[in-house]
């Protein structure tokens, strides 16, 4: 009789699902954007899930000045190819005091990311906030909601959430409280890039192999992306043939060097690499093993 | 790597080799991959993280810095000694980790060759049967892990209970830690006939048996030598091979709940939803539920391309060749076998909340996306989830499961859970705190909505209320005992009267002693009682009277429940505000001195709640007005133009 669905059409028919009922169900829904690969995937869900109409909210990028100049030129692209409202958001404290990933250590995320996110969603009253998380990213994730509340204040109780049975979301708000939502919670890294490639979907080119200036500090791989990166004395940029993982600030985020210039072959190496996808990244480690939970409920996407 | 926890697998089935020479040909078949969601279920002590955790770390799940996080935390915490523990990698909240139990649902993700898995790892305490019953309700397969030690224990039942009530048809009966029985076919044999036993009693038809040890790894990945006498299939063999549920659904008739109507121009409109049974062609015949308007299917849209063919367990956007009514909550059927529509149900519900259930309360009760109030009867039985045993009970408290009559305020398009999870699977929302209470699956309508003809009256509420040249009104006296309502009331009734209206008072005490005299004031009691009032309110405003009504009446849910049941503005709610130290001195009726010692349960503002509403038509703020003068108020607000 009929075909079996394949894991990712199920993924996608499971995520189209969710992306619709927030839209029919939430008064003043948003898609953060963080540029990706992720978000290039929940992007594109969202474009799928409403064609021929453009999705009907705005993307929102909670910018902190300091990713890489490649991600701003993608993320101006895609709001234009989709036909969808961008709104960027820089807290203007962190603006003003001008903090930076340099001189601010943790300080830096919990400004621009953190407090930002906030603010953002305040400030234009967003009731549900889609974002591209994945369960299998982190422990405290796994057990994450689909649909995820958050109090007046953005903070999450892991011990008090909705039961979340067959496909129902109960999007039910009390006053002041918001909801994310992760369409894409039961993907795979793996599944993220097959559905890409598949896909053909737009990624920033950093994710492929290229010659780029890098400094080795800390054990991370940087890459000096503009000229506000300061040297430290006898520093020299290094032409390294390197490629991102996943990307952040990037005074933040450590490169990994490799030769992977197309999809598959970078599908090749994430299978056949032997360290999880969040290690580049400094974010998780700063709480020892709970880290990613208690930053969760401090507000943390 | 540790081997002292390999050395009797046979992990890899990631196909490294392929990976490294013909990535191409790898993507290309890891792109065919079916998918199977399967939770395990058994108690603390079954090794179900355990298992989970060989499961990932066998299909290479685990990265190296997992894995030194993994091998430092086990020597901290873990419960294996100096060995790896896996169970340390599945349970992530802190409080997890520092109990060494699981707490909620955690969802984990693994490939092989043929499928991907999202494994449910569900808690086992009977305090955590809610999260093993939200655990499984997307799962197409369970494995019900067994202490070869321990055999069929009481928590196995449970678990078996709400596998095969949540309609769950592939259950592995995983029979662990033989490596601690010296594996013995005989303890096997023993626990499969003990189990087999009690799966047929419960009317499990059938399940797969097998030896198995998470924690060595025998019959996991390989058939292991140290079960001869045990054919297979091993563990991951029967989960990579095992028919899916999508597939089944796929061959029932079409249903697809309508989640979204997609109209970016007047040139184009198309509904959009999840297939929740059948497949749907361009061409085909289709019917609206609950208007029975039928069309013909003339596109299935996608952004790539349209489709010639979509089915269950896909999301799609479909156009018809005519202009009819549908929108959100509406059900998209095959044209020739619809599904029924009805209002009165029979459910098998589990509760899901610390605050019990409220017999006669208005909640919400979402199935597919259809949103409409329900009030729930008093439970026909409880089940006991440890015996099997039916129990007479009143109310349903938190993880208890029982079978009631469930009335909602429309029809609503179902089918039976049987034989559809979409169509007969609904949660409950409390309205007040917008919490989901429970969970519940219908079994049959207790009556065809459609069949159900009002009265056709001759002379309609309009002529009623045109002859007595007056609007139809409520206004819902609340407040303290004490508080001034019936006062108040009395001197508006008086006030109407003089006005040449036609009213009538329905107070506490008229009522009580007649209509309901059989209740109590209990929660429950206090519910019902509202409820009547509400329903007699309503038939003499058919009637076309202004009725008067003065009742404590302490929660806002049922308040909101008799506003709902009138039409739109003829309720009026006229928050009789006094405070409780106010009422408590007047305490007219020597009411609150009983309460106070003791003498009196259940009463408002003492022991028992009162809600005050939270935007009333109307608010008396008795301390600065006299009676009087509110009367007068509430006459000149709420009632100037009838």
């Amino acid at each position: 009789m009929s075909k079996a669905l394949t894991h990712l059409e199920r993924l996608e028919a499971e995520a189209i699902h969710i992306i619709r009922e927030v839209v029919a169900e939430t008064e003043k829904p948003v898609m953060l954007y963080s540029v990706g690969k992720d978000s290039a995937v929940m992007l594109h869900l969202a474009r799928k899930a409403f064609y021929p109409s453009p999705p009907p909210f705005p993307l929102l990028h909670v910018d902190t000045t300091w990713k890489f100049q490649e991600m701003y030129k993608l993320r101006d692209r895609m709001a234009k190819e989709s036909g969808m409202e961008l709104l960027v958001y820089h807290n203007p404290e962190a603006q003003e005091k001008g903090i930076n990933p340099f001189d601010h250590g943790p300080l830096h995320t919990d400004m621009w990311k953190t407090e930002g996110l906030k603010q953002a969603l305040d400030k234009w009253g967003f009731d549900a906030a889609f974002g591209g998380a994945r369960r299998d990213e982190e422990k405290s994730r796994a057990k994450e909601r689909i649909f995820s509340f958050r109090t007046a204040s953005h903070g999450w109780d892991p011990k008090n959430q909705r039961p979340e049975l067959w496909n129902l979301y109960n999007s039910k708000k009390n006053k002041g409280e918001s909801i994310r939502v992760f369409p894409i919670s039961n993907w795979t890294e793996l599944d993220v890039w097959q559905y890409i490639h598949l896909n053909d979907i737009p990624i920033v080119p950093l994710y492929f192999a290229a010659k780029r200036p890098t400094v080795e500090r800390d054990g991370l791989l940087l890459m000096v992306d503009d000229e506000r990166f300061p040297l430290q004395p006898g520093e020299v940029p290094v032409e390294r043939s390197i490629r991102f993982r996943t990307l952040g600030c990037y005074p933040l985020t450590g490169a990994v060097e490799s030769e992977a210039k197309t999809l598959p072959e970078v599908i090749q190496e994430t299978l056949l690499t032997t360290t999880s996808e969040r290690q580049g990244r400094a974010i998780d480690k700063d709480a020892g093993g709970a880290g990613m939970e208690k930053k969760k409920q401090e507000g943390y996407f | 790597m540790s081997d002292t926890t390999t050395k009797d697998s046979q992990p890899v089935y990631v196909v490294d080799e392929l990976i490294a020479k013909d990535i191409d040909a790898y993507l290309e078949q890891h792109q065919h991959k079916t998918m199977l969601r399967f939770i395990t279920c058994g108690s603390v002590d079954d090794g179900k993280s355990t298992l989970i955790g060989r499961l990932l770390y066998d299909s290479k799940m685990i990265f190296e810095d997992q894995l030194a996080a993994l091998e430092s935390d086990s020597k901290k915490v873990g419960t294996q000694g100096q060995e790896i523990d896996f169970a340390l990698l599945v349970d992530g909240l802190a409080a997890e980790r520092e109990q060494g139990i699981t707490i909620d649902v955690a969802y984990r993700f693994f490939s092989t060759e043929k499928r991907k898995f999202i494994v449910a790892d569900c808690p086992g305490h009977e305090q955590y049967t809610r999260n093993m019953f939200t655990g499984a309700s997307t799962a197409d397969l369970a494995v019900i892990l067994i202490d070869a030690r321990k055999g069929v224990l009481v928590q196995t039942r449970r678990h078996s209970y709400l596998c095969h009530l949540i309609g769950i048809k592939n259950i592995v009966l995983a029979v662990n830690k033989m490596d601690l029985v010296d594996y013995s076919q005989e303890v096997f044999d023993r626990i499969v006939a003990d189990y087999g036993e009690f799966a047929r009693s419960i009317g499990i038809e059938s399940f797969v048996p097998m030896p198995i040890s998470g924690f060595k790894g025998d019959n996991i990945t390989g058939l292991s030598p140290n079960t001869p006498w045990y054919a297979g299939p091993t563990l991951v063999d029967h989960l990579e091979t095992v028919e899916v549920d999508t597939a089944i659904d796929a061959a029932k008739p079409l249903r697809m709940p309508v989640q979204w109507v997609n109209r970016p121009n007047l040139d184009f409109r198309g509904f959009s939803g999840l297939i929740a049974t059948g497949s749907v062609k361009p061409g085909d015949a289709v019917r609206v539920l609950p208007s029975g308007k039928t069309s013909t299917v003339t596109r299935i849209v996608t952004l790539d391309g349209d489709l010639d063919e979509a089915v269950a367990g896909q999301s799609v956007t479909v156009c018809f060749a005519d202009e009819i009514d549908c929108s959100r909550g509406d059900v998209i059927s095959v044209a020739d076998t619809p599904p029924q529509a009805a209002d009165q149900f029979e459910a098998t519900i589990v509760w899901m909340n610390d605050q019990p259930l409220h017999v006669g309360r208005a909640y919400w009760l979402k199935l597919g996306t259809q949103t409409v109030s329900v009030t729930v009867q008093e439970p026909k039985y409880t089940v006991n989830v440890n015996t099997m045993e039916h129990l007479a009970a009143k109310t349903l408290e938190l993880n208890e499961i029982g079978v009631a009559e469930i009335s909602t305020d429309k029809p609503i398009v179902f089918e039976p859970y049987a034989e559809s999870r979409t169509l007969g699977g609904f949660i409950l929302i409390d309205k007040m705190t917008n919490a989901t209470v429970a969970a519940g699956m219908l079994h049959f309508s207790l009556r065809r909505a459609q069949n159900v003809h009002w009265q056709a009256l001759d002379i309609s509420r309009e002529a009623h209320a045109r002859m007595k040249n007056q609007k139809p009104a409520v206004l819902w006296f609340t407040g303290l005992s004490g508080s001034g309502k019936s006062t108040i009331a009395n001197l508006v009734e008086k006030k109407l009267h003089r006005m040449n209206r036609h009213t009538f008072l329905l107070d506490g005490d008229n009522v009580r002693h007649g209509l309901n005299k059989d209740l109590g004031f209990t929660e429950a009691d206090r519910i019902e009682n509202i409820r009547r009032v509400g329903e007699v309110a309503k038939l003499m405003t058919d009637a076309g009277l202004i009725v008067i009504t003065a009742f404590i009446s302490p929660f806002r849910a049922e308040r909101e429940m008799v506003r709902s049941m009138l039409p739109e503005g003829e309720f009026f709610e006229v928050f009789i505000d006094t405070p409780l130290s106010v009422a408590e001195e007047r305490d007219v009726k020597g009411l609150y001195k009983k309460a106070r010692a003791g003498d009196l349960k259940n009463f408002t503002g003492i022991d028992s709640p009162y809600e005050a509403p939270a935007s009333p038509e109307i608010r008396i703020d008795t301390t600065r007005t006299t009676p009087e003068q509110a009367a007068t108020l509430i006459v000149d607000t709420l009632l100037g133009d009838i």
